[in-house]
């Protein structure tokens, strides 16, 4: 790995100077807009990341609200998708899966917990990983727990198409981001006047996949990169379009994304993929918001490979702790981490009651990694 | 306090990383071990203690360890053990140690040839550090028992001044001795196979001659010193902070860090600023005397790469403030040992 060009490629877009500049024309918008406060959505953990390890919210005006909604694949699996997890687990099968998705709580059980009681889950960094398990272990089967949004499906479409063992299964949570902007859109507990999309994902869809979304909400979207300069330049953007009322798609990504995007990764998401309503934990049922493997991938598909049955996992009231759990408000934009009275104490990364907490692209993880968002202009 | 912290009836591997946890668990079980000595106890939870005797003070320290692997790229636990001890007492000002004592745990089958490669590293860093080892005990455990070799050394010192890790006040400013995070992501990087092009060696080294050097130069005006081992940087700044009831403001782009550290921070998602170091100091120095120190520590061998890296603040007390250059976020304090981001 070349170290050096990476770094200097990166402190392009982290340069202090520059960033100052575009801190001011936000400020600058965000006035001219001439009402407050202005709220705008991302929907991705990596930009909450981006936007919380750089301290960028102290460089917000403060009647600029970026608020994160549901950007995080592993907050939004839901607690049925767990649970089939957990049941294939407790059944003697082996699932391999994504070290977050291991403390994702289920019914009952998360797969750390299936695991205490005598399930076999290995943690795998890549999907391929559980593809060479499944070839150690020609004896078993293997079972692929598949989280992520449409960028991370791609990759388990890719897998699949270039054939796997015949002891090799998925089971699929992918979720599919474009439909959840809609829903989040039209709830009645947020305004949100402008989203900032992820560019990662757009690099597979294209920006024109906001194109209908924009025409049915009135409200533009940005497609944004992650480094803060990135990250900046997006939101300036957005309050640009929001001050000219232009209800349009940017692209302010372009050494990534394309308006077209991946024609070749779209085609491979669309082979083994099939988009199906399901529910987001949390937020809603989203229609056409999972990515469910189509029927030609049957034999691949741990839902159709086996009678999964959850009964044992059902019919519990959840704690006392996870009542008062808000991830789903959060993850809708309607309230933020630091308003929830479990933050910090009772819920911590070590010991998580909710699924914003579980994963590293959980906004109350990611909050409480880098020390909330307190006020910090005017300190030193 | 006591409601939001969790009780727990296991020890846990947290309870032992430097982080909240591990404080939360002495401060709940030992501390009450510790009555009132003349002079720096139990109770004040620095690297070591220091007693009144006459006009001197008599400095101890004692440190047990384990690391894995045990041999590593810059060192391995023979040169960790006697740094590690050497360090604790150079944080407290006591520079010149009398001696060391020595206690090996071994397991049964441990090879001889390796017990004899870190008897020679121990050998070695005593000789950097001017001390030796004037007592030991050896005991073997069978198979199982013990994994592979702990070693436990214990310091003693004398010193006319002692320097504890509470002395800041606001407008102090904080300097660390060199390059962060390298033993840690020099042991991660090796415990985990990464290839990470550069070079990631631990900086395990006995640092008495550069503190010596240190308080020549700023005398009275070094008021605080520990070295930011388990936790890292920020977990000893959290502990200097808290203690010292100032906020602690930190320039990034002043941080020493090499190139190696920060890509395997950016690859592991693991922080350099949380990650062990064990050849290298904080300094806390009255403003006036900062820059003298500053280059008396650089005339060092082991402090080329110093930098003031903050200052103590009257906001925030007990916090730390990251300047990114970009914007200002607090610095969390971690809670037990930073895992790998896993996707």
């Amino acid at each position: 790995m070349d170290t050096t060009r990476e770094q200097l490629e990166q402190l392009k877009f982290r340069d202090p100077a520059r960033a100052r500049a575009l801190a001011e024309a936000l400020a600058r918008e965000v006035k001219a807009i001439g009402r407050a406060p202005v709220s705008l959505m991302h929907v991705c953990g990596s930009h909450e990341q981006s936007i919380a390890r750089f301290g960028l919210r102290a460089l917000f005006p403060r009647d600029l609200h970026v608020i994160m909604g549901p950007g995080c694949p592993v907050c939004v699996t839901d607690m049925p998708e767990v649970d089939e997890a957990v049941a294939l687990a407790m059944a003697g099968h082996r699932v391999a899966t994504y070290g977050d998705m291991m403390k994702v709580p289920g019914s009952v059980k998360s797969l750390a917990d299936a695991q205490g009681e005598g399930g076999t889950i290995d943690v795998v960094y890549s999907m391929r990983q559980a593809v060479d398990l499944a070839t150690a272990h020609p004896d078993q089967e293997v079972v692929f727990f598949a989280s992520g949004f449409e960028t991370t499906a791609v990759a388990t479409a890719a897998v699949l198409m270039s054939g796997v063992p015949k002891n090799f299964s998925v089971l699929s949570a992918h979720k599919y981001i474009p439909p959840a902007m809609e829903i989040v859109a039209e709830m009645p507990g947020t305004r949100i006047e402008g989203f900032l999309a992820a560019g990662h994902a757009a690099a597979i869809t294209g920006a024109v996949v906001f194109e209908p979304f924009v025409k049915k909400h009135k409200v533009p979207v940005v497609v944004g990169g992650f480094e803060p300069l990135d990250v900046l330049a997006a939101l300036v953007k957005l309050v640009e379009l929001v001050r000219d009322g232009r209800a349009e798609v940017a692209n302010m990504y372009p050494r990534v994304v394309t308006h077209e995007g991946n024609k070749n990764a779209q085609e491979k998401l669309w082979k083994v993929f099939k988009s199906t309503g399901g529910r987001w934990r949390g937020i809603a049922h989203i229609p056409d918001g999972n990515l469910r493997l189509r029927d030609e991938w049957a034999h691949v598909d741990a839902r159709k490979r086996f009678r999964i049955d959850v009964s044992q996992l059902r019919d519990y009231a959840p704690s006392g702790l996870a009542q008062r759990c808000i991830c789903g408000d959060i993850m809708a934009g309607i309230r933020q981490p630091s308003d929830c009275e479990l933050f910090g104490k009772e819920c911590l990364p070590e010991s998580p009651v909710g699924a914003c907490m579980v994963s590293s692209e959980g906004s109350c993880r990611i909050w409480h990694t880098y020390g909330g968002v307190p006020d910090l202009r005017e300190v030193g | 306090m006591a409601a939001s912290r969790s009780q727990v009836d296991r020890i846990g591997l947290k309870h032992g990383a430097g982080g909240r946890a591990m404080r939360a668990l002495i401060e709940d079980v030992f501390l009450g071990l510790g009555a009132p000595v003349d002079g720096i106890g139990l109770s004040a939870l620095d690297d070591g203690a220091a007693i009144r005797f006459g006009d001197r003070w008599i400095v101890i320290t004692t440190d047990s360890h384990v690391v894995h692997p045990i041999f590593f790229p810059g060192g391995d636990i023979g040169r960790l053990s006697i740094s590690g001890t050497v360090n604790d007492l150079a944080m407290m000002g006591a520079t010149e140690p009398l001696g060391l004592t020595c206690a090996v745990v071994i397991e049964e089958g441990f090879p001889r040839r390796d017990l004899e490669v870190i008897r020679d590293s121990m050998k070695q860093a005593c000789d950097e550090a001017g001390t030796t080892v004037v007592t030991g005990d050896t005991k073997v455990m069978g198979k199982g028992e013990v994994d592979g070799i702990i070693i436990n050394t214990t310091g003693v010192a004398v010193a006319r001044r002692v320097v504890s890790d509470a002395g800041l006040e606001v407008g102090d400013k904080i300097i660390v001795t060199g390059t962060i995070g390298d033993h840690g992501m020099a042991i991660m990087t090796r415990r985990r196979d990464l290839q990470i092009d550069g070079d990631l060696r631990s900086d395990v080294a006995p640092l008495n001659g550069l503190v010596r050097a240190a308080l020549a130069a700023g005398g009275e005006d070094v008021v605080a010193m520990k070295d930011p081992t388990r936790g890292g940087l920020a977990s000893s700044l959290h502990e200097m902070a808290g203690k010292a009831k100032v906020g602690i403001l930190v320039e990034e782009a002043k941080l020493p860090m090499s190139r190696a550290v920060r890509a395997a921070g950016e690859i592991l998602g693991i922080d350099p600023l949380v990650v062990a170091n064990e050849g290298k100091a904080i300094v806390g120095v009255r403003a006036a005397s900062a820059e003298k120190v500053l280059a008396a520590i650089r005339e060092h061998p082991l402090g080329r790469r110093a930098a003031i890296i903050g200052t103590a603040i009257a906001e925030r007390p007990g916090n730390l403030i990251l300047d990114t250059g970009l914007g200002k976020r607090l610095i969390a304090e971690i809670e037990g040992e930073p895992l790998p981001r896993i996707c």
